[in-house]
Protein backbone atom coordinates (compact mmCIF):
# COMPACT_ATOMS: atom_id res chain seq x y z
CA UNK A 1 0.00 0.00 0.00
CA UNK A 2 2.73 2.39 1.10
CA UNK A 3 4.83 1.82 -1.95
CA UNK A 4 2.03 2.07 -4.41
CA UNK A 5 0.61 5.37 -2.84
CA UNK A 6 4.52 6.68 -3.17
CA UNK A 7 4.70 5.86 -6.56
CA UNK A 8 1.51 7.77 -7.47
CA UNK A 9 2.78 10.47 -6.11
CA UNK A 10 5.82 10.78 -7.38
CA UNK A 11 4.11 10.33 -10.72
CA UNK A 12 1.68 13.03 -9.86
CA UNK A 13 4.67 15.06 -8.99
CA UNK A 14 6.65 14.45 -12.60
CA UNK A 15 3.41 15.31 -14.40
CA UNK A 16 3.42 18.79 -13.01
CA UNK A 17 6.90 19.51 -13.31
CA UNK A 18 6.36 18.15 -16.76
CA UNK A 19 3.59 21.03 -17.40
CA UNK A 20 5.84 23.64 -15.67
CA UNK A 21 8.36 22.43 -17.95
CA UNK A 22 6.44 22.43 -20.98
CA UNK A 23 5.44 26.20 -20.10
CA UNK A 24 8.58 27.54 -19.58
CA UNK A 25 10.03 26.51 -22.63
CA UNK A 26 6.88 28.42 -24.53
CA UNK A 27 7.11 30.99 -22.61
CA UNK A 28 11.04 31.78 -23.79
CA UNK A 29 9.77 31.05 -27.56
CA UNK A 30 6.59 33.17 -27.31
CA UNK A 31 9.29 35.69 -25.35
CA UNK A 32 11.49 36.39 -28.36
CA UNK A 33 8.25 36.83 -30.75
CA UNK A 34 6.92 39.48 -28.25
CA UNK A 35 10.30 41.09 -27.96
CA UNK A 36 10.30 41.21 -32.18
CA UNK A 37 6.96 42.79 -31.67
CA UNK A 38 7.86 45.33 -29.17
CA UNK A 39 11.06 46.30 -30.99
CA UNK A 40 9.01 46.75 -34.25
CA UNK A 41 6.39 48.85 -32.31
CA UNK A 42 8.11 51.09 -30.93
CA UNK A 43 10.10 51.46 -34.24
CA UNK A 44 6.70 52.10 -35.82
CA UNK A 45 5.21 54.60 -33.25
CA UNK A 46 8.52 56.51 -32.74
CA UNK A 47 8.74 57.26 -36.56
CA UNK A 48 5.07 58.10 -36.99
CA UNK A 49 5.74 61.74 -36.87
CA UNK A 50 8.90 61.62 -39.53
CA UNK A 51 5.89 59.01 -41.93
CA UNK A 52 3.17 61.52 -41.41
CA UNK A 53 5.31 64.74 -42.27
CA UNK A 54 7.01 62.93 -45.64
CA UNK A 55 5.10 60.14 -46.49
CA UNK A 56 6.98 58.11 -48.92
CA UNK A 57 8.68 60.88 -50.12
CA UNK A 58 11.24 59.98 -47.30
CA UNK A 59 12.43 57.07 -48.98
CA UNK A 60 13.31 58.82 -52.52
CA UNK A 61 14.39 62.10 -50.87
CA UNK A 62 18.13 62.87 -51.07
CA UNK A 63 17.39 65.95 -49.02
CA UNK A 64 18.80 65.85 -45.08
CA UNK A 65 18.81 69.25 -43.31
CA UNK A 66 18.15 69.85 -39.61
CA UNK A 67 18.04 73.23 -39.82
CA UNK A 68 14.98 73.25 -42.10
CA UNK A 69 13.23 70.25 -40.91
CA UNK A 70 13.68 68.66 -44.36
CA UNK A 71 14.55 64.37 -44.02
CA UNK A 72 15.00 61.72 -46.55
CA UNK A 73 16.59 58.63 -46.75
CA UNK A 74 17.68 57.57 -50.09
CA UNK A 75 21.84 59.15 -48.99
CA UNK A 76 21.92 56.32 -46.07
CA UNK A 77 19.78 53.58 -48.23
CA UNK A 78 21.74 53.88 -51.11
CA UNK A 79 24.95 53.94 -48.99
CA UNK A 80 23.97 51.17 -46.90
CA UNK A 81 23.46 49.17 -49.76
CA UNK A 82 26.21 49.81 -52.01
CA UNK A 83 28.88 49.14 -49.26
CA UNK A 84 27.22 46.07 -48.41
CA UNK A 85 26.89 44.89 -52.20
CA UNK A 86 30.61 46.14 -52.61
CA UNK A 87 31.41 44.02 -49.20
CA UNK A 88 29.69 40.82 -50.45
CA UNK A 89 31.20 41.26 -53.97
CA UNK A 90 34.90 41.06 -52.84
CA UNK A 91 33.72 38.39 -49.42
CA UNK A 92 32.16 35.97 -51.32
CA UNK A 93 35.15 35.06 -54.21
CA UNK A 94 37.83 35.53 -51.58
CA UNK A 95 35.77 33.06 -48.67
CA UNK A 96 34.54 30.79 -51.38
CA UNK A 97 38.75 30.57 -52.39
CA UNK A 98 39.67 30.27 -48.89
CA UNK A 99 37.42 27.76 -47.88
CA UNK A 100 38.61 25.39 -50.69
CA UNK A 101 42.15 25.79 -49.80
CA UNK A 102 41.39 24.80 -45.89
CA UNK A 103 39.45 22.19 -47.00
CA UNK A 104 41.12 20.49 -50.33
CA UNK A 105 44.67 22.13 -50.49
CA UNK A 106 46.10 23.09 -47.56
CA UNK A 107 48.74 20.64 -46.10
CA UNK A 108 47.35 19.10 -42.72
CA UNK A 109 49.69 21.05 -40.22
CA UNK A 110 48.51 24.36 -42.16
CA UNK A 111 44.67 23.67 -41.18
CA UNK A 112 44.62 24.78 -37.79
CA UNK A 113 46.73 27.38 -37.35
CA UNK A 114 44.84 29.16 -40.51
CA UNK A 115 41.29 28.03 -39.47
CA UNK A 116 42.29 29.08 -35.65
CA UNK A 117 43.35 33.21 -37.16
CA UNK A 118 40.12 33.14 -39.21
CA UNK A 119 38.50 32.70 -36.57
CA UNK A 120 40.00 35.21 -34.91
CA UNK A 121 40.27 37.94 -37.19
CA UNK A 122 35.61 37.84 -36.37
CA UNK A 123 36.31 38.26 -33.09
CA UNK A 124 38.17 41.42 -33.63
CA UNK A 125 35.63 44.56 -32.18
CA UNK A 126 34.43 46.29 -34.69
CA UNK A 127 36.30 49.41 -33.48
CA UNK A 128 39.35 48.23 -34.52
CA UNK A 129 38.66 47.65 -38.07
CA UNK A 130 37.25 51.29 -38.17
CA UNK A 131 40.43 52.63 -36.49
CA UNK A 132 42.98 50.29 -39.09
CA UNK A 133 40.31 51.19 -41.72
CA UNK A 134 40.68 55.42 -40.75
CA UNK A 135 43.91 55.62 -39.78
CA UNK A 136 45.88 52.52 -41.91
CA UNK A 137 44.16 51.77 -45.00
CA UNK A 138 42.24 54.87 -45.88
CA UNK A 139 45.62 56.27 -46.22
CA UNK A 140 47.19 53.95 -48.56
CA UNK A 141 44.25 53.20 -50.21
CA UNK A 142 43.97 57.10 -50.84
CA UNK A 143 47.47 57.37 -52.02
CA UNK A 144 48.26 54.45 -53.72
CA UNK A 145 45.02 52.95 -54.92
CA UNK A 146 42.78 55.42 -55.84
CA UNK A 147 44.36 57.35 -58.15
CA UNK A 148 45.35 54.08 -60.16
CA UNK A 149 41.26 53.58 -59.90
CA UNK A 150 40.86 56.64 -61.46
CA UNK A 151 43.29 56.66 -64.09
CA UNK A 152 42.05 52.63 -65.69
CA UNK A 153 38.55 52.51 -64.18
CA UNK A 154 37.48 55.55 -63.54
CA UNK A 155 38.20 56.18 -67.96
CA UNK A 156 35.57 53.73 -68.70
CA UNK A 157 32.59 53.90 -70.38
CA UNK A 158 29.82 52.66 -68.85
CA UNK A 159 31.21 52.07 -65.20
CA UNK A 160 33.89 55.44 -65.33
CA UNK A 161 31.44 57.53 -62.98
CA UNK A 162 31.55 55.05 -60.22
CA UNK A 163 35.01 55.10 -59.99
CA UNK A 164 35.91 59.34 -60.47
CA UNK A 165 36.17 61.86 -58.52
CA UNK A 166 39.45 62.30 -56.28
CA UNK A 167 41.00 60.42 -54.17
CA UNK A 168 40.32 60.78 -50.27
CA UNK A 169 40.73 57.69 -49.38
CA UNK A 170 37.44 57.55 -47.22
CA UNK A 171 33.98 56.98 -49.12
CA UNK A 172 31.52 54.14 -50.17
CA UNK A 173 34.36 51.89 -51.69
CA UNK A 174 36.74 52.04 -48.47
CA UNK A 175 33.36 51.05 -46.46
CA UNK A 176 32.56 48.33 -48.45
CA UNK A 177 36.47 46.81 -48.41
CA UNK A 178 36.70 47.45 -45.02
CA UNK A 179 32.98 45.74 -44.52
CA UNK A 180 34.40 42.90 -47.00
CA UNK A 181 37.18 42.27 -44.43
CA UNK A 182 35.08 41.91 -41.93
CA UNK A 183 32.41 39.57 -42.97
CA UNK A 184 35.05 37.30 -44.74
CA UNK A 185 35.88 35.28 -41.59
CA UNK A 186 32.37 34.45 -41.09
CA UNK A 187 31.54 33.46 -44.53
CA UNK A 188 34.82 31.62 -44.86
CA UNK A 189 34.34 29.70 -41.67
CA UNK A 190 30.69 28.96 -42.42
CA UNK A 191 31.74 27.50 -46.36
CA UNK A 192 34.73 25.70 -44.60
CA UNK A 193 32.39 23.62 -42.18
CA UNK A 194 29.99 22.97 -44.82
CA UNK A 195 32.50 21.83 -46.82
CA UNK A 196 34.41 19.72 -44.21
CA UNK A 197 31.21 17.41 -43.71
CA UNK A 198 30.35 16.66 -47.54
CA UNK A 199 31.14 12.72 -47.85
CA UNK A 200 34.42 11.93 -48.90
CA UNK A 201 32.81 8.89 -51.08
CA UNK A 202 30.92 11.81 -53.19
CA UNK A 203 34.05 13.75 -53.38
CA UNK A 204 35.71 11.04 -54.67
CA UNK A 205 33.38 9.80 -57.28
CA UNK A 206 33.73 13.35 -58.75
CA UNK A 207 37.69 13.19 -58.79
CA UNK A 208 37.16 9.03 -59.69
CA UNK A 209 35.41 10.66 -63.27
CA UNK A 210 38.62 12.63 -64.04
CA UNK A 211 37.31 15.99 -62.51
CA UNK A 212 40.07 19.02 -61.51
CA UNK A 213 39.45 20.58 -57.53
CA UNK A 214 37.66 23.26 -58.94
CA UNK A 215 34.85 21.12 -61.36
CA UNK A 216 34.58 18.87 -57.70
CA UNK A 217 34.04 21.91 -55.68
CA UNK A 218 31.89 24.09 -57.94
CA UNK A 219 29.67 21.49 -59.29
CA UNK A 220 29.93 18.57 -56.76
CA UNK A 221 30.69 20.15 -53.30
CA UNK A 222 28.33 23.44 -53.58
CA UNK A 223 25.86 22.41 -54.88
CA UNK A 224 25.77 19.61 -51.87
CA UNK A 225 26.44 22.55 -49.36
CA UNK A 226 24.23 25.33 -50.51
CA UNK A 227 21.69 26.01 -47.86
CA UNK A 228 25.09 26.19 -45.61
CA UNK A 229 26.68 28.45 -48.17
CA UNK A 230 23.81 30.94 -48.49
CA UNK A 231 23.47 31.02 -45.17
CA UNK A 232 26.72 31.74 -44.61
CA UNK A 233 26.46 34.39 -46.74
CA UNK A 234 23.09 36.07 -44.97
CA UNK A 235 24.87 35.92 -41.59
CA UNK A 236 28.07 38.46 -43.71
CA UNK A 237 25.23 40.41 -45.56
CA UNK A 238 23.26 40.75 -42.19
CA UNK A 239 26.73 41.96 -40.26
CA UNK A 240 27.20 44.61 -43.30
CA UNK A 241 23.74 46.00 -43.34
CA UNK A 242 24.29 46.54 -39.54
CA UNK A 243 27.89 47.43 -39.11
CA UNK A 244 28.07 50.86 -37.73
CA UNK A 245 31.02 51.76 -36.15
CA UNK A 246 33.63 50.56 -38.48
CA UNK A 247 31.58 52.17 -41.49
CA UNK A 248 31.47 55.32 -39.44
CA UNK A 249 35.08 55.66 -39.39
CA UNK A 250 35.53 54.97 -42.86
CA UNK A 251 32.44 56.34 -44.59
CA UNK A 252 32.90 59.76 -44.64
CA UNK A 253 29.57 60.79 -43.20
CA UNK A 254 28.17 62.95 -46.05
CA UNK A 255 25.04 63.20 -46.46
CA UNK A 256 25.27 63.84 -50.32
CA UNK A 257 24.44 61.83 -53.28
CA UNK A 258 27.19 60.66 -55.70
CA UNK A 259 27.71 58.56 -58.40
CA UNK A 260 31.27 58.04 -57.74
CA UNK A 261 32.07 55.21 -55.04
CA UNK A 262 35.09 57.35 -54.27
CA UNK A 263 33.33 59.65 -52.95
CA UNK A 264 32.18 60.01 -49.10
CA UNK A 265 29.00 59.15 -48.52
CA UNK A 266 26.50 57.59 -45.19
CA UNK A 267 24.66 54.26 -44.29
CA UNK A 268 21.80 54.06 -42.22
CA UNK A 269 23.92 52.86 -38.81
CA UNK A 270 25.95 55.10 -39.31
CA UNK A 271 24.00 58.13 -39.63
CA UNK A 272 21.98 56.59 -36.26
CA UNK A 273 25.24 56.36 -34.46
CA UNK A 274 26.63 59.70 -35.50
CA UNK A 275 23.45 61.96 -35.17
CA UNK A 276 21.43 60.63 -32.74
CA UNK A 277 23.08 62.18 -29.87
CA UNK A 278 22.56 65.64 -31.69
CA UNK A 279 19.06 65.14 -32.59
CA UNK A 280 16.87 68.04 -31.32
CA UNK A 281 13.27 67.81 -32.04
CA UNK A 282 10.85 65.63 -32.62
CA UNK A 283 10.51 65.16 -36.30
CA UNK A 284 14.54 65.09 -36.22
CA UNK A 285 14.52 62.08 -33.97
CA UNK A 286 11.50 60.56 -35.58
CA UNK A 287 13.24 60.68 -38.84
CA UNK A 288 16.06 58.97 -37.04
CA UNK A 289 14.21 56.07 -36.04
CA UNK A 290 12.06 55.57 -39.44
CA UNK A 291 15.76 54.86 -40.72
CA UNK A 292 16.19 52.34 -38.30
CA UNK A 293 12.63 50.82 -39.18
CA UNK A 294 13.99 50.55 -42.89
CA UNK A 295 17.10 48.67 -41.86
CA UNK A 296 14.89 46.48 -40.01
CA UNK A 297 12.51 46.32 -43.14
CA UNK A 298 15.69 45.69 -45.92
CA UNK A 299 17.33 42.88 -43.60
CA UNK A 300 13.75 41.23 -43.42
CA UNK A 301 13.89 41.78 -47.08
CA UNK A 302 16.46 40.28 -48.25
CA UNK A 303 16.46 36.91 -45.81
CA UNK A 304 13.04 36.53 -47.23
CA UNK A 305 14.84 36.62 -50.70
CA UNK A 306 17.45 34.45 -49.57
CA UNK A 307 14.62 31.90 -48.22
CA UNK A 308 13.05 32.32 -51.84
CA UNK A 309 16.33 31.77 -53.53
CA UNK A 310 16.93 28.73 -51.92
CA UNK A 311 13.47 27.46 -52.92
CA UNK A 312 14.18 27.94 -56.52
CA UNK A 313 17.42 26.86 -56.31
CA UNK A 314 15.87 23.07 -54.94
CA UNK A 315 13.01 23.04 -57.44
CA UNK A 316 15.93 23.46 -60.39
CA UNK A 317 17.36 20.87 -59.16
CA UNK A 318 14.72 18.22 -59.41
CA UNK A 319 13.50 18.63 -55.51
CA UNK A 320 10.25 19.51 -54.12
CA UNK A 321 11.61 21.21 -51.40
CA UNK B 1 44.33 -23.86 -65.22
CA UNK B 2 42.97 -20.32 -66.42
CA UNK B 3 44.19 -21.94 -70.00
CA UNK B 4 40.94 -22.77 -71.41
CA UNK B 5 39.91 -19.05 -71.44
CA UNK B 6 41.63 -17.00 -74.30
CA UNK B 7 42.28 -13.70 -72.90
CA UNK B 8 44.29 -10.67 -73.37
CA UNK B 9 45.93 -8.81 -70.63
CA UNK B 10 44.69 -5.17 -69.57
CA UNK B 11 46.62 -4.35 -66.63
CA UNK B 12 49.54 -5.18 -65.43
CA UNK B 13 50.63 -4.89 -62.02
CA UNK B 14 54.22 -5.70 -61.44
CA UNK B 15 55.94 -4.91 -58.22
CA UNK B 16 53.14 -2.77 -56.76
CA UNK B 17 54.00 -1.37 -53.12
CA UNK B 18 51.99 0.88 -51.15
CA UNK B 19 52.21 2.89 -48.38
CA UNK B 20 50.32 4.77 -45.97
CA UNK B 21 53.27 7.27 -44.54
CA UNK B 22 55.67 4.55 -42.85
CA UNK B 23 53.52 1.78 -43.43
CA UNK B 24 54.06 -0.78 -46.41
CA UNK B 25 50.17 -1.70 -46.80
CA UNK B 26 51.05 -3.48 -50.16
CA UNK B 27 54.15 -6.02 -50.71
CA UNK B 28 55.36 -6.97 -53.50
CA UNK B 29 52.08 -7.23 -55.67
CA UNK B 30 52.06 -9.14 -59.36
CA UNK B 31 49.28 -9.44 -61.02
CA UNK B 32 47.82 -9.63 -64.16
CA UNK B 33 43.85 -8.45 -65.04
CA UNK B 34 42.63 -10.20 -68.28
CA UNK B 35 40.77 -7.61 -70.37
CA UNK B 36 37.06 -7.88 -70.75
CA UNK B 37 36.62 -10.37 -68.05
CA UNK B 38 35.83 -9.91 -64.10
CA UNK B 39 38.39 -10.08 -61.44
CA UNK B 40 37.33 -10.06 -57.66
CA UNK B 41 39.85 -9.21 -55.03
CA UNK B 42 38.69 -11.14 -52.03
CA UNK B 43 39.98 -10.97 -47.97
CA UNK B 44 39.50 -10.26 -44.71
CA UNK B 45 39.38 -6.56 -43.63
CA UNK B 46 42.46 -4.65 -44.12
CA UNK B 47 44.08 -7.07 -46.52
CA UNK B 48 44.87 -4.01 -48.79
CA UNK B 49 41.93 -5.41 -51.71
CA UNK B 50 40.37 -1.46 -51.59
CA UNK B 51 43.92 -0.13 -51.55
CA UNK B 52 45.11 -2.03 -54.51
CA UNK B 53 42.14 -0.90 -56.44
CA UNK B 54 42.76 2.92 -55.30
CA UNK B 55 46.10 2.38 -57.32
CA UNK B 56 44.30 1.30 -60.50
CA UNK B 57 42.73 4.90 -60.84
CA UNK B 58 45.43 6.54 -58.35
CA UNK B 59 42.82 7.72 -56.25
CA UNK B 60 45.19 7.83 -53.26
CA UNK B 61 47.05 10.92 -54.58
CA UNK B 62 44.40 13.13 -53.32
CA UNK B 63 45.96 12.31 -49.78
CA UNK B 64 49.46 13.77 -49.02
CA UNK B 65 51.54 10.37 -47.36
CA UNK B 66 50.35 8.09 -49.69
CA UNK B 67 52.64 6.24 -52.03
CA UNK B 68 52.83 3.83 -54.58
CA UNK B 69 55.91 2.31 -56.20
CA UNK B 70 56.29 -0.52 -58.81
CA UNK B 71 54.71 -0.12 -62.32
CA UNK B 72 51.04 -0.57 -63.29
CA UNK B 73 51.06 -0.92 -67.30
CA UNK B 74 47.93 -0.11 -68.79
CA UNK B 75 48.35 0.13 -72.69
CA UNK B 76 51.97 -0.06 -72.26
CA UNK B 77 51.95 2.99 -70.09
CA UNK B 78 53.01 2.73 -66.71
CA UNK B 79 49.60 4.70 -64.88
CA UNK B 80 52.08 5.37 -61.40
CA UNK B 81 54.04 7.47 -63.99
CA UNK B 82 54.64 11.04 -62.71
CA UNK B 83 54.30 12.00 -65.88
CA UNK B 84 50.53 9.98 -66.58
CA UNK B 85 47.62 13.13 -66.51
CA UNK B 86 44.99 11.75 -64.17
CA UNK B 87 41.99 12.93 -66.06
CA UNK B 88 42.82 10.91 -69.10
CA UNK B 89 43.70 8.26 -66.58
CA UNK B 90 40.42 8.31 -64.73
CA UNK B 91 38.28 8.60 -68.67
CA UNK B 92 40.25 4.73 -69.21
CA UNK B 93 39.35 3.91 -65.43
CA UNK B 94 35.95 4.50 -64.08
CA UNK B 95 35.34 3.65 -60.43
CA UNK B 96 32.12 3.00 -58.50
CA UNK B 97 31.82 3.26 -54.54
CA UNK B 98 30.76 1.10 -51.41
CA UNK B 99 27.87 3.87 -50.98
CA UNK B 100 25.77 5.11 -53.65
CA UNK B 101 27.20 8.73 -55.08
CA UNK B 102 24.61 10.47 -56.87
CA UNK B 103 25.80 14.70 -57.35
CA UNK B 104 22.90 16.74 -56.32
CA UNK B 105 21.99 17.58 -59.42
CA UNK B 106 19.39 15.99 -62.07
CA UNK B 107 19.44 12.19 -63.15
CA UNK B 108 20.56 13.40 -66.85
CA UNK B 109 23.25 15.65 -65.41
CA UNK B 110 24.56 12.92 -63.06
CA UNK B 111 25.52 11.33 -66.39
CA UNK B 112 26.39 14.19 -68.27
CA UNK B 113 28.91 15.73 -65.80
CA UNK B 114 31.47 13.15 -66.74
CA UNK B 115 30.75 13.02 -69.86
CA UNK B 116 31.26 16.70 -70.01
CA UNK B 117 34.76 16.96 -68.62
CA UNK B 118 36.24 15.13 -72.19
CA UNK B 119 33.69 15.41 -75.00
CA UNK B 120 31.69 18.32 -76.26
CA UNK B 121 28.63 17.33 -77.52
CA UNK B 122 25.38 19.39 -78.62
CA UNK B 123 22.40 18.37 -76.95
CA UNK B 124 20.94 15.95 -78.80
CA UNK B 125 24.49 13.98 -78.96
CA UNK B 126 23.94 14.25 -75.07
CA UNK B 127 20.31 13.09 -74.89
CA UNK B 128 21.41 9.99 -76.95
CA UNK B 129 24.91 9.38 -74.74
CA UNK B 130 22.85 9.68 -71.34
CA UNK B 131 20.27 7.31 -72.30
CA UNK B 132 22.39 5.00 -74.06
CA UNK B 133 24.36 4.93 -70.68
CA UNK B 134 21.46 4.33 -68.56
CA UNK B 135 20.07 1.35 -70.63
CA UNK B 136 23.68 -0.16 -70.14
CA UNK B 137 22.83 -0.16 -66.58
CA UNK B 138 19.72 -1.66 -66.88
CA UNK B 139 18.04 1.62 -65.34
CA UNK B 140 16.45 3.13 -68.32
CA UNK B 141 13.04 2.23 -68.20
CA UNK B 142 13.11 3.23 -64.27
CA UNK B 143 13.78 6.60 -64.83
CA UNK B 144 13.06 7.67 -68.62
CA UNK B 145 10.56 9.91 -67.61
CA UNK B 146 11.87 11.78 -64.68
CA UNK B 147 15.42 12.66 -66.08
CA UNK B 148 14.70 16.04 -64.75
CA UNK B 149 14.05 14.67 -61.01
CA UNK B 150 17.13 15.23 -58.39
CA UNK B 151 19.09 11.64 -58.40
CA UNK B 152 18.81 11.88 -54.39
CA UNK B 153 15.77 10.75 -55.09
CA UNK B 154 16.31 7.34 -56.40
CA UNK B 155 15.86 4.35 -54.19
CA UNK B 156 19.68 2.84 -52.99
CA UNK B 157 20.04 0.63 -55.76
CA UNK B 158 18.76 2.40 -58.10
CA UNK B 159 21.31 5.05 -57.08
CA UNK B 160 24.06 2.80 -57.43
CA UNK B 161 22.83 1.75 -60.86
CA UNK B 162 23.25 5.67 -61.50
CA UNK B 163 26.22 5.74 -60.55
CA UNK B 164 27.55 2.90 -63.05
CA UNK B 165 25.65 4.72 -65.49
CA UNK B 166 27.69 7.80 -64.61
CA UNK B 167 30.39 6.03 -65.03
CA UNK B 168 30.13 4.13 -67.94
CA UNK B 169 28.59 7.29 -69.70
CA UNK B 170 32.38 8.39 -70.13
CA UNK B 171 32.78 5.20 -72.04
CA UNK B 172 35.92 4.14 -69.85
CA UNK B 173 38.00 0.79 -70.74
CA UNK B 174 38.39 -0.14 -67.14
CA UNK B 175 35.68 -0.23 -64.60
CA UNK B 176 36.42 -0.71 -61.07
CA UNK B 177 33.80 -1.43 -58.35
CA UNK B 178 34.43 -0.89 -55.03
CA UNK B 179 31.98 -3.41 -52.72
CA UNK B 180 29.19 -1.83 -54.52
CA UNK B 181 26.44 -3.56 -53.26
CA UNK B 182 27.52 -3.64 -49.83
CA UNK B 183 24.88 -1.14 -48.94
CA UNK B 184 22.18 -2.54 -50.81
CA UNK B 185 19.38 -5.04 -50.05
CA UNK B 186 19.66 -8.09 -51.89
CA UNK B 187 17.36 -7.71 -54.59
CA UNK B 188 19.57 -4.65 -55.77
CA UNK B 189 22.44 -6.93 -55.17
CA UNK B 190 20.99 -9.07 -57.64
CA UNK B 191 20.78 -6.53 -60.21
CA UNK B 192 23.99 -5.24 -60.11
CA UNK B 193 25.69 -8.88 -60.03
CA UNK B 194 23.32 -9.69 -63.61
CA UNK B 195 24.59 -6.03 -64.57
CA UNK B 196 28.10 -7.08 -63.89
CA UNK B 197 27.67 -9.84 -66.25
CA UNK B 198 26.54 -8.13 -68.44
CA UNK B 199 29.13 -5.40 -68.55
CA UNK B 200 31.62 -7.32 -68.95
CA UNK B 201 30.96 -7.62 -72.46
CA UNK B 202 32.39 -4.34 -72.96
CA UNK B 203 34.43 -3.51 -69.96
CA UNK B 204 36.72 -4.76 -68.12
CA UNK B 205 35.92 -4.90 -64.69
CA UNK B 206 37.99 -5.51 -61.45
CA UNK B 207 35.83 -5.88 -57.96
CA UNK B 208 36.34 -5.60 -54.64
CA UNK B 209 34.03 -7.55 -52.01
CA UNK B 210 33.38 -8.82 -48.90
CA UNK B 211 31.25 -11.19 -49.78
CA UNK B 212 33.13 -14.48 -51.25
CA UNK B 213 29.70 -15.49 -52.44
CA UNK B 214 29.40 -12.67 -54.88
CA UNK B 215 33.10 -13.39 -55.91
CA UNK B 216 32.27 -17.10 -56.89
CA UNK B 217 28.84 -15.97 -58.69
CA UNK B 218 30.21 -12.87 -61.02
CA UNK B 219 33.83 -13.42 -61.03
CA UNK B 220 36.28 -15.04 -63.84
CA UNK B 221 39.29 -14.42 -61.96
CA UNK B 222 39.94 -14.38 -57.96
CA UNK B 223 42.48 -12.88 -56.20
CA UNK B 224 42.70 -13.48 -52.59
CA UNK B 225 44.28 -11.28 -50.59
CA UNK B 226 45.75 -11.41 -46.58
CA UNK B 227 47.71 -8.26 -45.07
CA UNK B 228 49.19 -6.74 -48.44
CA UNK B 229 50.17 -10.32 -49.76
CA UNK B 230 48.81 -11.54 -52.91
CA UNK B 231 48.48 -15.13 -51.99
CA UNK B 232 46.67 -16.75 -54.32
CA UNK B 233 45.11 -15.70 -58.07
CA UNK B 234 43.65 -17.87 -60.54
CA UNK B 235 40.84 -18.91 -62.07
CA UNK B 236 37.56 -18.73 -59.57
CA UNK B 237 36.10 -22.45 -60.30
CA UNK B 238 39.98 -22.94 -59.27
CA UNK B 239 40.73 -21.03 -56.26
CA UNK B 240 37.21 -21.88 -54.87
CA UNK B 241 37.10 -25.18 -55.04
CA UNK B 242 40.93 -26.32 -55.49
CA UNK B 243 42.53 -23.67 -54.06
CA UNK B 244 46.67 -24.33 -54.25
CA UNK B 245 47.48 -22.67 -50.98
CA UNK B 246 46.81 -23.69 -47.72
CA UNK B 247 45.50 -19.57 -46.69
CA UNK B 248 43.40 -19.55 -49.00
CA UNK B 249 41.30 -22.71 -48.37
CA UNK B 250 40.96 -22.00 -44.77
CA UNK B 251 39.75 -18.61 -45.76
CA UNK B 252 37.11 -19.90 -48.32
CA UNK B 253 36.02 -22.39 -46.56
CA UNK B 254 35.19 -19.86 -43.25
CA UNK B 255 37.62 -21.44 -40.93
CA UNK B 256 39.11 -17.89 -40.84
CA UNK B 257 38.39 -14.45 -41.55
Amino acid sequence: MQTTFLREARLKQQIWLDILFRNITRLSAFAVLALLIAIIGSLVIGSLPAIKAFGLNFLYSAEWNPVTDEFGALVPIAGTIATASIALLIAIPVSFGIAIFLTELSPRWLRRPLGTAIELLAGIPSIIYGMWGLFVFAPLFGDHIEPWINKTLGHMSVIGPLFSGPPMGIGILTAGIILAIMVIPFIASVMRDVFDVVPTLLKESAYGLGATTWEVMWNVVLPYTKIGVVGGIMLGLGRALGETMAVTFVIGNAHELSASLLMPGNSISSSLANEFTEAVGELYTSSLIELGLILFFITFVVLSLARFMLHKLGKREGQST
Amino acid sequence: MGAEKTTTPKLLVRDLNFFYGEYRALKDINLTIPEKMVTAFIGPSGCGKSTLLRTFNRMYQLYPKQKATGEIILDGDNILDKKQDLNTLRAKIGMVFQKPTPFPMSIHDNIAFGVKLYENLNRRDMDERVEWALKKAALWNEVKDKLKQSGTGLSGGQQQRLCIARAIAVKPQVLLLDEPTSALDPISTAHIEKLIDELKEDFTIVIVTHNMQQAARVSDYTAYMYLGDLIEFGDTSTVFTNPKRKETEDYITGRFG
